[in-house]
């Protein structure tokens, strides 16, 4: 940010610095050096003064020495010639018997990053090291971190390593913690610090000394060790049992983080921790820092993925603060929508309720929405209160409860009727396109049921000139043509207007194309078009799909206490570099992938024993055709590919379906990395069930169909369509053998059964 | 790992800036500002990522206090240490603005290097600090009446002059080579968050207290402190003690460095504070009030004839006589496109407003004794109302603060230094009750 007059000040402060009665007046040259500071926090190039404030670093005022230090590590890598001559003073300080003066000149010493600096700091960091003061210890020991980082390409000096390896053993916790971050960071390329057996006993005997940074910092190191057996396992958790208890929430949070991943194959001992974590954890979520706030509620929605009844009791914890920030409020009306169950639902709905009239109408709007999911399974409570809100008469929350109904009535078509009778007359508060796509799309798709449907579709057509959306005007033609179906009477005339208007006047090409298309299709027959339309609906069998199963808690295990669960979404999570450490434990994960096997609920685990040997030798195979489960796919996803892609491959597999519970066949399943999403019930016909996975790139999507209705040739056995994208007809190929590979292996268990 | 830390002014201006690593450009704190300028209202802003570099901050006195990370780092660490540098930064300021910063930035920039080398975090503790930080902290000292006040005629000592005054507190811990030197201070106060629900049948919904002890300490040395609680502090449902009146909290956790041992069996907590200010003990007691809510609402909406809006109030505060309620601000909804309001208030130091913006009408009362109870008649101006238009009146939420209560009953018994310090010593124990959301429902 360049300021106006900048290099007057400049000359000012060059003149003033080199002025020797300033120099002699201690605090007058202070004040100067602190204007240069100030200019340069700024954003002013101060980096012509260099000279002036060497000069001024020959000082016994340690106020003025910091300063000057501060300034000569902004723009050492700038002026690195100048920057040699302070070299001097800097190791002369760093043998002054105040350890303080020594710390401090080693500090900012390795923080000049320039690449010449290298030789004159590693003889002070080495004597550093085994300085008999703590704080230069602590300093010296970060120093090696900050070297090497200056000449990352040589080679790795063994005895630096080794002597650092000795500080873990430091009495000053500072110096230990120091050194493992130094190690980290030094042995980053060959994986960093080596977390063995006597280190990690160490570390946590240490543990009760650190602070509460230095013990979140050292439990995300421990998360690298992994135990021999199940009695050190017990004998770790039991030492962390206090730290799940800590007031501080960084500490609670990185003990619950390693808790849950050294417990992967004890879900009871993970159930267990959550459980008890959830009083701290809630805790964070009424913090006096909405920050902190924010970052709890984040983690409860986390925790709520595997346990949705674990904060059932607490919901008024998570009504909203009428002064919260929106962020806050959002956050909580999700968490909401999670909790309902039979025994809050009406006070749950009554909270929200009072969310619909709020002043900002995103919260309104949100609000709006979220009594909208409670619908899916709270219908006619729900219904009520969306219908009450609809005589309001106000744009923004007619808009969303008609957006709300649209989704309702696809998830539960028994609404249909109570949402028919609110839609009347609702048409002249909408003003927005979404609020007015969907009650066209709900005139179009129940247009039988709402008596005044054609009139609302003209007075939509008699407006058509100054609307501007063409994507309002796409569903309108849908909607008309789709209403024409079934009361023709009523609509010939107002649809030949709107074909009319579209195909002759309308500039907008999509729209255009849409209307020629209809136009062309009702030319080849009412029936045509009534088949091509009026197709099936959404299928009743496919609600599973909209249910959330519980997820196992390694599924998220990995990103808890980072900042994925912030930002929203995995994606994010993906983004931020791939030097960390959950990275690796992924990768560790994905290794052992037979451990996630043992996920499954105990009572399983003995059955699925058995047939886990030979499907062992399964997944071998699935390895080397590389399948792989990848970035967890959500429902929303998997149903919108499915709808759009074509089916790439379709095949009776002619074995029948294995007579195994669902649960095992998706634990055999996710072990040969094909991740389930959906099921119909067990007894239900015909029965399907889809899964996807990953291959040479490619995401494939599969359905499993059992006794189809049209090919009765079959009953019995399996029929399996593929969709799939990119196309890649080798990774189906071998998609294909697995899973047949699986399937018999099952079915063939159960028949010895 | 921290990349950098910056402090920005809500206008974008530098305040401090420092880079640990060298990893990331100065540009990041331009990028940053447009990115969190730019957010809308419903985007959570406390992360956001910029290409491979992610900022997390919090907002303190105003200021954007900012950490940038290339890591995965752990957020409830991030945002402690932000939380923990500007708590820090008002021990050693005084007070937290960006007036207070802008003038110390010296002093800041001096506790940022010791609190972090290389991004890594050192240490947060006073203690440790105080025997590094050289700096002196420049303070600006507002004119202020109050501070007459306490100067009795003629110097006679006066009631008020043994009430510390309330910016009392609000100074730097670090000042004892200044000429306010020598005042040997202790403050410990208890200070708990309420959240209230309350049905439209005047029904208590819902009741959370968020309550924690806090001590300021401006001692130079202190040896140890016994802080004793009432006897009858109960934890949980199981551990009810005595007889008579219970004070119970459903979850409590402690400072790190509070010793427990006779906590079980007195009450007692031992501490050694350092100087600054601490949070030694946290507490939440969640649905259950042990004594009646502050504050009832009786309301009464009604359509007057044509396009007029009645609404009529009682507010009655159910405090014990002798308390006051300080502050006490209502905010009641209205229909959208009200106009305008006229007001029939019950005293003179009451205001009332109708907010367009948030189309609210806010009315405030300064002080709220006790037992009494306030009524207000409101009439609002609405062309477009409908009977549909009165369930857009509500629910009310008030905002409030107690003085001297608390809402579970925790009290202070006794507050003793142990080796007794020598000169004068000032022990002061405040209580306060804020009110995080009170809602009433209509």
């Amino acid at each position: 940010m360049p300021y106006f007059g900048s290099e007057e000040t400049v000359k000012d402060l060059k003149r003033a610095l080199s002025n020797p009665n300033v120099q002699t007046d201690r605090l007058r040259y202070r004040n100067y050096i602190i204007r240069v500071i100030r200019s340069m926090t700024q954003g002013l190039d101060v980096s012509s003064l260099f000279m002036d404030m060497v000069k001024a670093s020959a000082t016994v005022d340690i106020v003025q020495k910091k300063l000057v230090y501060l300034y000569m590590v902004t723009y050492a890598s700038r002026k690195p010639d100048l920057a040699l001559l302070a070299i001097n003073t800097l190791r002369k300080d760093c043998a002054d018997p105040n350890p303080m003066v020594r710390g401090l000149a080693l500090r900012n010493m390795c923080n000049f990053r320039m690449p010449g600096i290298t030789e004159y700091i590693q003889q002070p960091i080495l004597s550093g090291l085994r300085d008999k003061a703590s704080y230069v210890r602590r300093v010296a020991v970060l120093g090696c971190a900050k070297m090497h980082s200056l000449q990352p390409n040589t080679e790795i000096d063994p005895s630096m390593v080794n002597e650092l390896y000795s500080l873990l053993r430091d009495p000053d916790p500072v110096v230990m913690v120091n050194s493992l971050r130094a190690l980290e960071e030094i042995l980053r390329d060959e994986g960093g610090v080596v977390i063995n057996k006597p280190i990690a006993h160490h570390l946590l005997n240490r543990l009760k000394d650190l602070d509460s940074w230095a013990q979140s910092e050292v439990l995300t190191f421990l998360l690298r060790y992994r135990p021999r057996s199940n009695d050190e396992l017990f004998d770790i958790l039991s030492l962390l049992d206090d730290f799940l208890h800590s007031a501080h929430a960084p500490v609670m949070a990185a003990t619950l983080r390693l808790f849950l991943h050294l417990a992967t194959a004890h879900p009871a001992v993970q159930a267990d921790a959550l459980l008890r974590v959830h009083g701290p954890l809630l805790a964070t979520c009424g913090s006096a820092s909405r920050e902190l706030r924010f970052a709890g509620l984040c983690h409860v929605q986390q925790v709520l993925r595997s346990q949705p009844a674990l904060y059932g009791n607490h919901y008024k914890r998570f009504f909203c603060g009428y002064s919260e920030p929106g962020y806050i409020k959002f956050r909580k009306m999700e968490i909401l929508v999670e909790l309902v169950n039979d025994e809050n639902v009406a006070l749950v709905l009554e909270e929200l309720k009072s969310y619909c009239t709020d002043v900002s109408t995103e919260l309104a709007q949100a609000a709006i929405a979220a009594i909208g999911r409670i619908g899916r399974t709270y219908n006619e409570k729900c219904l009520d209160i969306l219908t009450g809100l609809l005589a309001l008469k106000q744009e923004h929350i007619a808009s969303a409860v008609i957006q709300t109904f649209r989704d309702l009535v696809w998830f539960c078509p028994k609404s249909s009727v109570a949402v028919c009778k609110a839609v009347e007359g609702c048409d002249e508060s909408l003003q927005d396109d979404e609020g007015k796509q969907a009650l066209l799309w709900l005139l179009g798709e129940y247009g039988e049921q709402i008596s005044g449907a054609p009139y609302v579709l003209e007075g939509f057509i008699d407006s058509l000139k100054v609307e501007l959306c063409s994507v309002v005007k796409m569903e309108l033609l849908t909607a008309a043509v789709k209403l024409f179906l079934c009361r023709p009477a009523e609509m010939q005339d107002i649809l030949g207007r709107l074909l009319h208007y579209c195909i002759e006047e309308e500039s907008d090409m999509c729209v255009r194309d849409r209307a020629l298309m209809y136009y062309r299709l009702l030319q080849s027959g009412v029936d045509e078009t009534r088949k091509v339309l009026l197709g099936p609906k959404s299928d009743p069998s496919m609600t599973v799909l909209t249910g959330r199963p519980e997820e196992p808690v390694n599924i998220w295990a990995s990103s808890f206490n980072t900042l994925g669960p912030l930002c929203g979404t995995v994606a994010c999570l993906e983004n931020t570099s791939a030097e960390n450490s959950v990275q690796q434990l992924h990768s560790a994960e994905e290794k052992d992938g037979a451990e996630e096997f043992k996920l499954s609920p105990p009572e399983q685990t003995l059955r699925t024993e058995a047939i886990e040997e030979e499907l062992s030798c399964i997944a071998d195979a699935a390895e080397e055709l590389n399948l792989t489960m990848g970035p967890p796919l959500s429902h929303e996803a998997f149903e919108r590919l499915w709808l759009e892609l074509q089916v790439a491959h379709q095949q009776a597999l002619g074995i029948p379906r294995p007579a195994e519970t669902l649960e095992t066949l998706q634990a055999a399943f996710q072990l040969v990395k094909i991740q389930t999403l959906a099921f119909t019930r067990t007894d239900a016909v015909p029965w399907k069930a889809y899964m996807y996975s990953r291959a040479g790139g490619t995401l494939i999507l599969a359905e499993l169909l059992q006794g189809a209705p049209e090919e009765s040739e079959s009953i019995g056995n399996l029929l399996v369509s593929v969709k799939q994208q990119p196309e890649n007809q080798q990774a189906i190929r071998s998609f294909f053998s697995v899973l047949t590979n699986v399937l018999q292996t099952l079915s063939s268990h159960g028949s010895q059964n | 790992m921290i990349s950098q830390v910056f402090i920005l002014s809500s206008k974008g201006d530098h305040l401090i800036y420092k880079d640990f690593r060298g990893e990331a450009d100065k540009d990041a704190v331009s990028v940053f500002f447009e990115m969190v300028t730019a957010l809308s209202g419903d985007q959570p802003p406390v992360v956001m990522s910029h290409k491979d570099l992610n900022f997390i901050h919090v907002r303190q006195g105003g200021l954007y206090w900012v950490a940038s990370t290339k890591t995965n780092a752990s957020p409830f660490t991030v945002i402690e240490f932000l939380n923990r540098l500007a708590a820090l930064t008002k021990d050693y300021c005084g007070s937290l603005c960006e007036k207070s910063v802008r003038m110390n930035f010296a002093l800041i920039y001096e506790l940022l290097d010791e609190m972090v080398d290389y991004g890594y975090i050192q240490t947060t503790s006073t203690d440790i600090l105080k025997n590094f930080i050289q700096t002196e902290a420049v303070t600006s000292k507002p004119f202020s009446l109050f501070d007459l006040s306490n100067v009795g005629l003629f110097g006679a000592e006066t009631q008020q002059s043994k009430v510390a005054p309330s910016t009392a507190a609000t100074r730097p811990i670090m000042s004892h080579r200044s000429e306010q030197g020598g005042k040997n201070e202790i403050f410990v106060d208890v200070v708990e968050r309420l959240s209230v629900v309350i049905g439209s049948n005047g029904v208590l919904m819902k009741a959370d207290v968020e309550g924690e002890i806090r001590v300021k300490c401006y001692l130079p040395t202190c040896s140890e402190m016994r802080i004793g609680l009432n006897e009858e502090f109960s934890i949980g449902r199981s551990q009810l003690r005595g007889y008579g009146t219970a004070v119970r909290v459903d979850e409590c956790s402690f400072h790190q460095a509070v010793k427990l041992d006779e906590f079980d069996t007195y009450r007692i907590l031992k501490v050694c504070p350092s100087q600054g200010e601490q949070t030694l003990m946290q507490y939440q007691l969640s649905d259950e009030l042990p004594c009646a809510p502050p504050f009832r609402l009786f309301p009464t909406v009604e359509k007057d004839y044509g396009s007029r809006l009645l609404i009529f109030l009682k507010l009655r505060c159910d405090l014990p006589p002798k308390s006051t309620a300080l502050n006490v601000s209502v905010t009641v909804p209205v229909p959208k496109g009200s106009l305008s309001l006229s007001q029939e208030l019950s005293s003179p130091d009451q205001t009332a407003e109708l907010q367009l913006k948030n189309k609210a009408i806010l009315w405030s009362i300064p002080r709220f004794p006790g037992g009494a109870q306030l009524s207000a008649l409101f009439k609002v101006e609405v062309p477009s109302l409908s009977s549909a238009s009165l369930l857009e009146v509500g629910p009310v939420s008030m905002s409030f603060e107690l003085p001297k209560q608390t809402c579970t009953g925790l009290q202070i018994r006794f507050l003793r230094l142990s080796p007794t310090q020598p000169g004068m010593s000032q022990r002061w124990v405040r209580y306060v009750t804020h009110s995080d959301s009170y809602t009433i429902r209509i």
